[in-house]
């Protein structure tokens, strides 16, 4: 944008100042556009922070053991904030990741356990019902146009109870199940830390879901219908069936999250979804995705669900009760909302 | 009459054969007629502008033309072939390309993505075929190469986020997409109307390029010096019907003004 072409001179002066005054560059601004091409920057910068303080605080945090902690016990919500995030770039809102989890998990493990069908038949069903779920939310957010955050506390409801009435409020022991459903649980150790087949997984699908994002067609669908739906219409984009396909592949990628879930509990609890649903959130707004759609990715969210689990352990280490745990998050939340409200006030 | 001053105001019209072509196009809402019996032709390598005053049927003769609405009567030809859009995908993908008022672009995403958005090319081999990857790399040097064909020099980067950009950047960039991919016609809705006067004559200056590149623009505009500075023939719109069709040599602005508003007879 530089001005240096030879306009009519004596016209064009005032015009000319206030082009060089919007283009003016700040250190502060600098910043801000460098965090603007790079949501993930921001939360990165926060959990090297975070893990350098409580590293000092106490050197038990950077212990193996217990960074190997860390990692199983972010490994379900980081699950369910990948659903989160592809729904969030669309615009939408998932209140009911959580219950939806917890419904694939108990049929899966109840459905196996009393049937005695072979596990895999019983995963599969698994993904039958997370699939499911996914459609009766995109049904109601495409076809009866209801919002997305509408819709999912209605079915935040419908799920749990049915999960309640299904169980009866029984919970599946690990040890009653095929070896095949707590083997998300199992160990295996990587320069000696202890890493979970739960946690791998979880990566897996980090790796798969940035990659399809960032590289397919679809990907840039999804940003392009977060971002300005009719803009996405125009240009010829289906919205409804890309929305729907990401409620539907949100479905799939909870009902991966049960099989960690039931790996990490080495159970199936109907009461198992607890705070998740609203922390899958918590871990995607901290990672640097925007709730108003069409900017972010799932490496941030997964910085994101890291930073969260961090934070609850090494204020837990520095003796702190729960509760300021809480207190942290809750803050978290509100810096990163603000400093995305910051960075998205580039120059119009 | 509406038919014979056509033809009298481009005389290279009887050798050429139109691109599109409208005959008699009547649309009603209700009890309103929003168009009775207009007809249309566009050749190629030509501005046609569309002007008239509000409710004299411009939006409903480009919607009709771009599929936003079907027309109740008459028909529509593309290269002299008979055409039915019932929605503006069926008019896209016959190369009808329509930059909207409201600027059709993604503002997080960046200019060579909302070049190719809903287009995207794949790359090539396995890559492509089975891991669906779309080829980034091509699609910007593309996205290079189409901008400057177009003489497009306000933007140089085309991995920055459309919402950095100014007005006049983001209608280049429409435009610039409406006019890739093989394109027969571009309409372009009120351009100008949100610009400033110099991100105004960068645009006009972008219509001229589209038409020296041979490929036809239906301009609607209220703007009548940008009007008379691009068209090649005007089409009047008044009271539903084709009032006349002038040319800037031809008539003055004035007479153009007072044809509109029907304080002279065509």
């Amino acid at each position: 944008m530089s001005q240096s072409t030879q306009q009519v001179p004596a016209t064009t002066g005032p015009h000319d100042l206030a082009e060089e005054f919007l283009d003016r560059t700040t250190p502060l601004s600098r910043l801000r556009n460098v965090l603007h091409r790079y949501p993930a920057l921001s939360p990165a910068i926060v959990l090297v922070f975070a893990v350098i303080v409580f590293g000092l605080l106490n050197e038990r945090f950077l212990n193996p053991a217990n960074l190997s902690l860390i990692t199983q016990q972010v490994a379900v919500v980081g699950t369910l904030a990948i659903a989160q995030t592809l729904i969030i770039l669309t615009a939408g809102i998932d209140l009911s990741v959580g219950a939806v989890m917890v419904l694939a998990m108990m049929i899966t493990a109840q459905v196996t356990v009393q049937t005695g069908i072979p596990a895999i038949l019983g995963l599969l069903l698994g993904l039958v019902v997370g699939l499911a779920a996914g459609a009766f939310n995109g049904f109601l957010v495409t076809k009866l146009r209801l919002p997305p955050f509408i819709v999912t506390l209605g079915t935040l409801n419908i799920f749990l109870a049915l999960t309640l009435l299904y169980t009866a409020g029984a919970t599946v022991r690990g040890g009653d199940m095929p070896d095949l459903l707590t083997w998300s649980g199992t160990t295996f150790n990587i320069g000696g830390v202890n890493f979970t087949t739960g946690v791998l997984m979880m990566l897996v699908l980090y790796f798969v879901i940035a990659f399809i994002l960032n590289n397919t067609s679809w990907g840039r669908h999804v940003y392009a219908v977060g971002d300005d739906k009719e803009a996405a219409r125009l240009a010829g984009i289906r919205v409804n069936r890309v929305l729907m396909s990401v409620y539907l592949a949100a479905g799939a990628i909870l009902a991966i999250g049960a099989w960690i879930q039931i790996g990490r509990s080495n159970a199936a609890s109907p009461n198992a979804s607890g705070d998740l649903n609203l922390d899958s959130i918590t871990a995607v707004v901290i990672g640097g995705t925007s709730l108003f759609g069409g900017r972010g990715t799932v490496w941030g969210t997964l910085l994101g669900a890291l930073i969260v689990g961090v934070f609850r352990n090494g204020l837990s280490l520095a003796g702190l009760d729960v509760l300021w745990q809480t207190f942290a998050v809750g803050v978290l939340i509100i810096v990163a909302v603000s400093v995305d409200q910051w960075i998205r006030k580039v120059r119009k | 009459m509406t038919l014979t001053t056509d033809a009298a105001a481009t005389p290279a019209a009887e050798t050429r054969q139109p691109i599109l072509q409208a005959r008699n196009l009547v649309k009603t809402y209700g009890r309103v007629v929003g168009l009775d019996g207009v007809s249309l032709d566009l050749y190629p390598g030509e501005v046609l502008a569309i002007i008239g005053d509000n409710g004299a049927g411009k939006s409903t003769l480009i919607k009709c033309l771009t599929g936003a609405e079907v027309a109740d009567e008459g028909e529509i030809l593309l290269d002299g072939k008979p055409v039915h859009f019932k929605r503006p995908q069926d008019a896209h993908l016959a190369g009808i390309e329509t930059v909207y008022q409201t600027l059709a672009v993604s503002p997080a995403l960046d200019v060579a993505s909302n070049l190719f958005l809903g287009r995207e090319e794949r790359r090539k081999g396995i890559l492509g075929s089975v891991f669906r990857m779309v080829d980034k790399k091509g699609m910007r040097k593309k996205a290079r190469q189409q901008l400057a064909d177009l003489g497009i020099t306000t933007l140089q980067d085309v991995t920055v986020p459309v919402e950095n950009l100014s007005g006049g950047q983001r209608q280049a960039v429409a435009v610039a997409r409406a006019a890739a991919f093989g394109s027969k016609v571009v309409v372009l809705d009120e351009p100008t109307a949100a610009l400033g006067v110099r991100e105004s004559n960068q645009v006009l200056q972008l219509v001229k390029n589209l038409r020296d590149r041979g490929i036809p623009v239906i301009l609607i505009s209220h703007n009548m010096p940008h009007v008379f500075e691009v068209a090649d023939r005007i089409h009047i719109q008044r009271l539903g019907k084709c009032a006349t069709t002038i040319t800037p040599q031809s008539h003055s602005m004035t007479d153009a003004v007072a044809i509109m508003t029907g304080a002279r007879k065509a």
